[in-house]
């Protein structure tokens, strides 16, 4: 560890910053409009997540055509699995 | 020709060599969506999955919120541009 700055030491490739919020909140932001916040209990490398106590945000644009209000959905679930496919970003929560 | 098979003016950069060159810098990744990003790179894989520091969001040019750390999946990806 030549700079001795451990975070940037630890991620080497993108997804050791995903290895590292292992068993910590996350905030996820998929497709679609749709946020997650939970613990992540694992991932893989097409960004497949477990995710625990999750809380999620969906984002609904006005139905009409000149109508642009946002009004928000939130659901929460126990557990869910995430689908690789659909996420955008991944950030570790610090609060 | 270098050994990768990448065609380029200057033999030494192709485009994975130029990712590789700009870790540590700042720099913007604009999505698909439209919305950008505007960190410090801390590294890049071969699926372009990118982790960035000190992350701002820009939806519509106008900073909506800001992250430590981001990881951003590779597909979403429209281009990335040094500061």
């Amino acid at each position: 560890m030549a700079e001795g700055d451990e975070s940037v030491a630890a991620v080497s490739e993108p997804l050791d910053l995903v290895r590292l919020s292992l068993a910590e909140h996350v905030f996820v932001k998929l497709r679609g409009d749709r946020e997650l916040k939970g613990q992540l209990h694992a991932f893989d490398s097409h960004c497949n997540l477990i995710i625990g106590d999750v809380e999620e945000t969906i984002y609904i644009i006005g139905d009409e055509e000149d109508d642009d209000t946002i009004r928000t959905v939130k659901k929460t679930s126990e557990m869910l699995f995430v689908r690789g496919d659909s996420v955008v970003l991944i950030s570790p929560q610090t609060q | 020709m270098s050994e990768t098979g990448a065609a380029t003016v200057d033999d030494s950069k192709d485009p994975s060599g130029f990712l590789s060159e700009i870790i540590g810098a700042s720099i913007t990744v604009k999505l698909n969506s439209g919305v950008e990003y505007r960190g410090e790179l801390q590294s890049v894989d071969g699926y372009m999955n990118i982790a960035l520091e000190k992350t701002e969001e820009y939806v519509g040019g106008q900073l909506k919120h800001k992250y430590g750390d981001v990881f951003i999946r590779g597909n979403n990806v429209l281009y990335i541009s040094q500061d």
